[in-house]
């Protein structure tokens, strides 16, 4: 939990010596707590007061980061209960669940496709972020030969998911230079686990169905000097997972509760009478790091990863795009003019539909604060003034021979108002979606 | 090691609002619907009292849409053709409640008109036992002369009447409280816009126990995280006492995502946009069972999959929690 800056003035010397840079131990320790300052720029602050301030600097939850021969996925460290409040910061980690008991062949065929999985969203490309393999067969031979086979095919972060010490090893030894998650240390393995993870210096999951077991295998396990954990509470459906995951997010953050400030892990197609893809929604929503995933459905992984980036958007930026003006299918000085907003699904909407409807078209993006159409037009950020200025701007006249202009039929009202502002212009009203586009180029743009 | 875990203590609560008559309240319905009285975030009992489960509701159309989807007219098959048989296959599908959406023309092209508009309620009133709600075409001045022949047809049986918006709320609450209806208030997906237009409607003498807020939903990809945190903030608010927003919260999933590509059209979409049936129907339930998590209390879905779905989550969040 930060502390404030009167609480950390209290653990300064108050000497006001001034070494610091800052005339006052208060004023430093107003920077500090603004995070503006290092405590390192104090050369008196006692060793006991430099441990507690660091403590207390430290995230309620723990970074956790995996790294692939390509590519590194960092986890934890939230700081709010709602999105609202801040943001969530960091993406949970979407993992697909492979056997080692399919074989190398048949593992090589299954990741490949799955590896190579890419879906354009708002033009973000999305993936999976990795693999966890088990060693279901109980071989380490075979978990060997298996997670060799998944990284003869992928470069991702991948979950090493051993029951035994033995499996362990032979599957780290198999992901040597990549720094995999170690899944998973119970209140039956955990010393001995907790000595391969340390080994292999990997991050280590703890396991236990009751949060009083979990939390007191995490202090076994700090205590063993494993600092990088992921905790999984075994959650067996919707409300026990909303349960217990609300509640290692509250422990943490509202009670700095160290034994459980830890990302969790979540297998949602493990728990019994859940429908995979809406129990793993509700860990995206709600707090869930890492979630590893028994199937590989583009049809349902694609909604999952979409929800992902929608939740963990921060909602004090929306996604822009430039304002401008934008060509589709190359247009031409006969080609309709359409205008809309840069908030980018807006955007993305409407080019999209005009692409796929086969018009050349100049689209007009107004900056409009990176709202939606209604939104901005309710907020005063899409009104003719701006509309005027976007058209203006674009210098659109000099491209085109007729002076018509498309807005969207959700700010129909602004047509009178913008007749008079851009003289000598046609103000047409397109339809309210932007999925009736093709259909009303089609009935009203005059060839 | 023995966890205590943190509990919120609440000061306010969410409203109850019930929604259709029986006999023996002046109506015909032969159940009623409850929705809100939460003391606490969904379906944390740990925190407060849940005393309702969210209602699903199926959207019906007064006539069958040109322009919808074809998984759903494969769906709901010939019913479709028929409002009451509609509703019919709705109730059977396990509906709480029927949306009937009124269009802005009738069956031969000609505009929708009070006769017409009667004559649809009649029939899903004598189809289905359920409660209903009828909302307007969505445009203000035609959403006024529809709905309040609309709410005299259906009067004393508790509909909920919509939509009241701020530019034509006046009209629609009247028609609500001479007829004994309950109204959905909507607003642009705005915590202060949700509750002024509270404000206005109870100002006219709408009791707070007929009142439900629909503060917009937005499609998953299509601005779902605004719906999602706006509902957020307005269900926090009520716990924490700020009595105008203590309304239960009423969403349009469907409607939503049965316009977006991704689940409307099957051709011409990317390959890695997946199985289209499948992929619709997780873009249907994904929606509306993020919003359930928000804060939800009606639910309104188009396709009868996502309707058992929701219905298979709702019953296991609200299951009494076991002993852990």
């Amino acid at each position: 939990m930060p502390l404030t800056g009167l609480e950390i003035y209290k653990l300064l010397p108050q000497t006001n010596c001034k070494e610091c840079g800052f005339p006052t131990c208060l004023a430093f320790a107003m920077k500090l707590a603004a995070k503006q300052a290092e405590l390192k720029a104090c050369p008196y602050v006692s060793e006991e007061s430099k441990a507690k301030l660091e403590a207390a600097s430290s995230p309620p939850i723990r970074l956790v980061s995996l790294s692939g021969e390509a590519g590194k996925l960092e986890v934890g460290n939230e700081t709010v209960m709602f999105r609202h409040e801040k943001t969530f910061y960091h993406l949970p980690g979407l993992f697909w669940h492979l056997r080692d008991t399919d074989g190398p062949e048949a593992l090589k065929a299954k990741v490949a496709p799955a590896d190579a999985y890419r879906v354009d969203y708002v033009g973000i490309k999305l993936g999976l972020d990795g693999f966890a393999v088990e060693a279901a067969s109980g071989d380490p031979a075979a978990f060997k030969a298996a997670v060799q086979a998944v990284r003869a095919v992928s470069k991702k972060p991948l979950i090493l998911m051993a029951s035994t010490p033995e499996l362990a090893k032979a599957g780290l030894e198999a992901a040597a230079g990549t720094t995999p998650l170690l899944y998973a240390a119970t209140p039956e393995n955990w010393q001995a686990m907790a000595e391969v993870a340390k080994a292999a210096k990997v991050p280590l999951a703890a396991r236990a169905p009751d949060l009083g077991q979990l939390a007191d295998l995490t202090q076994s396990l700090t205590g063993a000097g494993i600092e990088n954990l992921v905790v999984d509470p075994v959650v067996t459906g919707y409300r026990d997972s909303l349960e217990k995951l609300t509640s290692i997010r509250r422990l943490a953050l509202k009670k700095a509760f160290r034994p459980l400030g830890f990302p969790v892990i979540t297998f949602p197609g493990q728990a019994k009478d859940a429908d995979e893809t809406l129990l793993a929604a509700e860990h995206i929503a709600k707090y869930g790091a890492l979630v590893v995933l028994d199937t590989f459905d583009p049809a349902s992984l694609y909604p999952l990863l979409v929800l992902r980036q929608n939740i963990y958007t921060d909602p004090q930026k929306p996604i822009q795009v430039q304002p401008g003006l934008y060509e589709i299918n190359a247009p031409n000085d006969k080609s309709p003019v359409l205008v809309t907003t840069n908030f980018s699904i807006t955007y993305f909407a409407v080019s999209n539909e005009v692409e796929g409807s086969g018009w050349p078209a100049w689209l007009i993006v107004c900056d409009a604060e990176g709202m939606s159409v209604l939104t901005a037009w309710a907020a005063g950020k899409f009104d003719a003034e701006r509309i005027t200025k976007s058209v203006k701007l674009s210098a659109i006249k000099d491209k085109i021979s007729h002076q018509r202009v498309i807005i969207p039929g959700a700010v129909a009202v602004l047509s009178g108002e913008l007749e008079e502002e851009l003289q000598g212009w046609q103000i047409m009203v397109g339809p309210r979606e932007a999925v009736d586009i093709g259909t009303y180029l089609k009935a009203m743009w005059p060839n | 090691m023995n966890v205590e875990i943190p509990k919120e203590k609440w000061t306010g609560s969410v409203r109850q609002v019930t929604l259709g008559a029986t006999a023996a309240e002046g109506g015909t319905r032969t159940r009623t619907v409850t929705v809100g009285g939460e003391a606490s975030l969904p379906f944390l009992t740990v925190d407060g009292a849940i005393p309702n489960r969210p209602a699903l509701a199926v959207d019906v159309r007064d006539r069958k849409p040109e322009d919808w989807s074809p998984l759903l007219a494969k769906a709901w098959g010939a019913a479709m053709q028929d409002p009451g048989e509609w509703a019919k296959a709705a109730e059977a599908a396990g509906a709480d409640m029927i949306v009937i959406t009124l269009g802005l023309t009738k069956p031969d092209g000609s505009p929708n008109d009070a006769a017409n508009v009667r004559a649809v309620v009649r029939k899903v009133l004598n189809a289905t036992g359920l409660p209903l709600a009828v909302f307007g075409p969505g445009q203000a001045e035609i959403d006024n002369q529809l709905l309040v022949p609309a709410a005299e047809e259906a009067k004393g049986e508790r509909i909920l009447l919509g939509t009241c918006e701020d530019k034509n709320y006046r009209t629609i609450v009247a028609t609500a409280m001479a007829n004994a209806h309950a109204v959905q208030s909507k607003t642009p997906m705005d915590v202060n816009l949700s509750k002024q237009l509270v404000i206005l409607v109870h100002d006219m003498g709408m009791p707070l126990d007929r009142i439900v807020m629909d503060p917009t939903t937005g499609a998953l990809g299509y601005g779902i995280e605004y719906g999602y945190s706006v509902m957020e903030r307005l269900r926090l608010a009520a716990l924490q006492g700020d009595s105008m927003t203590q309304q239960p919260i009423l969403v349009t999933p469907g409607e939503e995502c049965w316009k977006v590509k991704e689940a409307k059209v099957g051709e011409g979409v990317p390959e890695a946009w997946g199985d289209w049936e499948r992929r619709a129907i997780h873009w249907e339930s994904t929606t509306a069972a993020s919003l359930i998590h928000a804060g939800a209390d009606i639910v309104v879905v188009r396709h009868p999959e996502t309707l058992r779905r929701l219905r298979a989550i709702i019953d296991a969040l609200t299951a009494p929690a076991q002993a852990a």
